[in-house]
């Protein structure tokens, strides 16, 4: 314990001297923050859609084939109740809610105005933006099509036609901003890149320049050695989750809604992974330099794009997004978006935490096994 | 008593043989001094030793702890300071201290008192605070072999501790080998520096991983050499060189700074063969010839022939 002590002590007193790592994590976060905040911009193809057709009459029928023919909307499932379609917008599952009321059809045969809801999912951001357009679209081109079917049944001009009127209601995220849906996945980018690649330079710095020859020779047991490397790189990425938590504040005036503690908690679970993936990449990289081209390349830039980071995860081809069930990534930004937007809680993202936890202890073990051979 | 019993050591790096079956003994307090060419396998050897290398075949006993089969406890018995600089630069003198120190388990107290040492050994007193990578060659040096034996093992084991350092840097690091081996602590250190190797007591050679010669180094130049050396001091070194390579009175020839070292075989009877050979031919003027004590080096130099011969 006491030897663990001493490696940890030396890892922050080398830190400290190094001006390098001191701006990683310190400003880089901020200046990141800043740069992906204002820079966020997303596409979307296909809407994941949850439809709760209250009328149940040939013309809600035949609205709802329009949605489908549009090619715009994907229909994820039909709910029974309100509550089931809340599920589906709170959990994220669906982008957007299609409701239509009874009397829908009764209202349109009268020629009044009937409504239709559609609920978005808000932290999407620029994707639900995007969405509300397509409803729009759809419900416009169906309305005219009322219109003009009835003017040709009658044979008679200048009729006034019922016609639909879609009332948009946008949850989460009333804004509509990118920033928002990407500022709260940013804090798990960062946490990434501050405890695998400065975990991982720590490690090859010392085999480079021989002092880890050094540690070897002394009676330091390799795990002991391994805890003593990784717990500063742990509250190191602690301190800049906190920094990036205040600057997002400071800077978007985005509050984190749901639970601090929980949130940090999610945070520990997620660095079992990247402390573990930083460990492994140690016993492939001989130089720094080969480090950090490792992290970058084949680490970060493969979790983030697999993560629905940035790209959402639907418009991509089956195996990328099976491939995504193991990137750790994807469920602490699950997490960080619920907590940060929504005020969710362990109550909704049990499955991530404990993806994570296993996720995590999975690599830590392997890397740890690896790296104790490599010692040897 | 023994410091270190080695027997039938071998280390294989696939089918590359790095230690090739050496066996040894090194005396407690001794200073045992490890030769060899680039690439012979010394840092090989000096790592199965330390049990931070596991050996293919054979075992070696350290301050009564086998290498083979109890590499943790060897580590508490010993120092080693490796080919590299290897302590860390951006840490100040004391810190690295009191890293090394903390890592043996030394007490408080006990790590004071050895800080002093240390200090006092590298000529750092009063200097604690400065960077370690700020310091020069001589006395990084002398701080880092303060560090390896911070903690009083009975060995400290010296891989070419003296590299890139300057002669009086050099100088006063043997002295502190001196000091430690007379307060008790057996110094097994390897060097390119053969003039080093004379203030050892006793010696082995390895050569492509084979041990070739061992004892102390009055002992070698008798009993490896057996013939007369000469030393000439002519113009026209290399020209004379090759003349005297040819020459049927003449087994072995090397060039030490601007003269000529030859070990000549019965044929030989007096000075003026030489002078008449290199001066009749050619335009070669000989200063001087005269009869020498072998240095360690000529030994070695006969030796390496001797083992490329067979
Ligand atoms: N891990 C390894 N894998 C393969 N070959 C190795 C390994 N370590 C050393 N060798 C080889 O073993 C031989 C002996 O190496 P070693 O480092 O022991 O030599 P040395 O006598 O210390 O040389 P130097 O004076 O250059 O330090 C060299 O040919 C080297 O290439
Ligand atoms: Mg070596």
């Amino acid at each position: 314990m006491k030897t663990i002590l001493h490696i940890i002590k030396k890892e922050f007193l080398q830190f400290k001297r190094d001006p390098k790592m001191f701006s990683i994590t310190l400003f880089a976060p901020i200046l990141q923050l800043i740069f992906f905040g204002y820079a966020a911009t997303l596409d979307l193809n296909l809407v994941p859609t949850i439809i709760y057709d209250q009328d149940k009459t040939v013309t809600s029928r035949k609205l709802i084939e329009e949605f489908i023919g549009s090619g715009f909307f994907e229909i994820e499932h039909y709910a029974d109740n309100y509550k089931e379609t809340q599920k589906y917008i709170e959990e994220g599952k669906s982008l957007v809610a299609i409701v239509i009321p009874q009397n829908f059809e009764k209202r349109i045969y009268r020629r009044e105005t009937a409504s239709l809801q559609a609920i978005f999912n808000g932290s999407f951001g620029n994707s639900s933006n995007i969405a509300a357009g397509y409803v729009t679209k759809v419900v416009t081109k169906y309305s005219r099509q009322i219109v003009s079917n009835y003017l040709d049944i009658s044979g008679r001009k200048f009729i006034p036609a019922g016609s639909i009127d879609a009332e948009i209601r946008v949850w989460y995220n009333p804004e509509l901003k990118t920033r928002n849906f990407m500022v709260p996945a940013i804090v798990g980018l960062l946490i990434s890149v501050i405890t695998l690649l400065l975990t991982t330079l720590a490690i090859v710095k010392e085999k480079e320049v021989g002092t880890l020859e050094q540690l070897i020779v002394t009676p330091i047991k390799p795990i002991q050695l391994i805890i003593g490397k990784l717990v500063p790189f742990v509250i190191l990425g602690f301190i800049s989750v906190s920094i990036v938590i205040i600057a997002m504040n400071i800077i978007f005036g985005i509050a984190v809604r749901g639970n601090v503690f929980f949130l940090f908690f999610s945070a520990f679970l997620y660095i079992l992974s990247t402390l573990g993936l930083g460990l492994f990449v140690s016993t492939i990289s001989k130089t720094q330099q080969q480090a950090m081209m490792i992290s970058v390349f084949a680490v970060l830039m493969p979790m983030n794009f697999l993560s629905g980071f940035a790209f959402p995860l639907e418009n991509m081809p089956i195996p990328i997004q099976m491939l995504s069930y193991i990137i750790p990534l994807k469920y602490f930004i699950n997490i960080t978006r619920g907590v940060i937007l929504k005020g969710t809680g362990l109550a909704v993202h049990w499955p991530d935490a404990l993806a994570l936890l296993t996720i995590g202890l999975v690599i830590l073990f392997l890397s740890a096994l690896r790296f104790k051979k490599r010692l040897e | 008593m023994n410091s270190i019993e080695v027997k039938n050591l071998t280390k294989k790096f696939g089918n590359f043989t790095s230690v090739d079956n050496i066996s040894f003994n090194v005396k407690q307090a001794e200073i045992f001094g490890f030769l060899g060419a680039n690439g012979a396998g010394k840092s090989t050897t000096i790592k199965m030793l330390c049990g931070i290398l596991e050996p293919t075949l054979g075992d070696a006993i350290v301050e009564g702890q086998s290498v083979a089969k109890n590499p943790d406890r060897v580590k508490q018995n010993i120092g080693y300071m490796s080919q590299r600089f290897s302590l860390y630069n951006d840490l100040a003198v004391g810190e690295n201290l009191d890293f090394f120190g903390g890592v043996y388990g030394l007490s408080n107290q006990k790590l004071n008192e050895r800080k002093k040492w240390v200090l006092k050994i590298a000529n750092l007193e009063g200097k604690e605070n400065l960077l370690t990578g700020s310091l020069p060659g001589g006395i990084k040096q002398r701080l880092a072999l303060g560090a390896a034996v911070i903690h009083q093992p009975g060995i400290v084991f010296l891989d070419e501790p003296t590299s890139g350092v300057d002669p009086i840097s050099r100088r006063n690091f043997w002295e502190l080998i001196n000091e430690l081996s007379s307060e008790g602590t057996t110094v097994f250190v390897t060097t390119h520096y053969l003039e080093e190797a004379e203030f050892c007591n006793n010696i082995i050679f390895i050569d492509d991983g084979k041990l070739i010669a061992e004892g102390n180094p009055k002992t070698l130049k008798t009993k490896y050499l057996d013939k007369p050396i000469l030393e000439v001091e002519c113009s026209s070194v290399i020209e004379a060189l090759v003349i005297l390579e040819k020459s049927p009175f003449v087994d072995e020839t090397s060039i030490f700074g601007n003269n000529i070292h030859i070990i000549v075989n019965e044929k030989y009877v007096e000075e003026k063969q030489i002078t008449a050979l290199l001066e009749k031919q050619n335009n070669i003027t000989v200063k001087k010839i005269s009869k020498i004590v072998p240095t360690l080096e000529d030994v070695f130099i006969h030796l390496l022939e001797m083992d490329k011969k067979k």
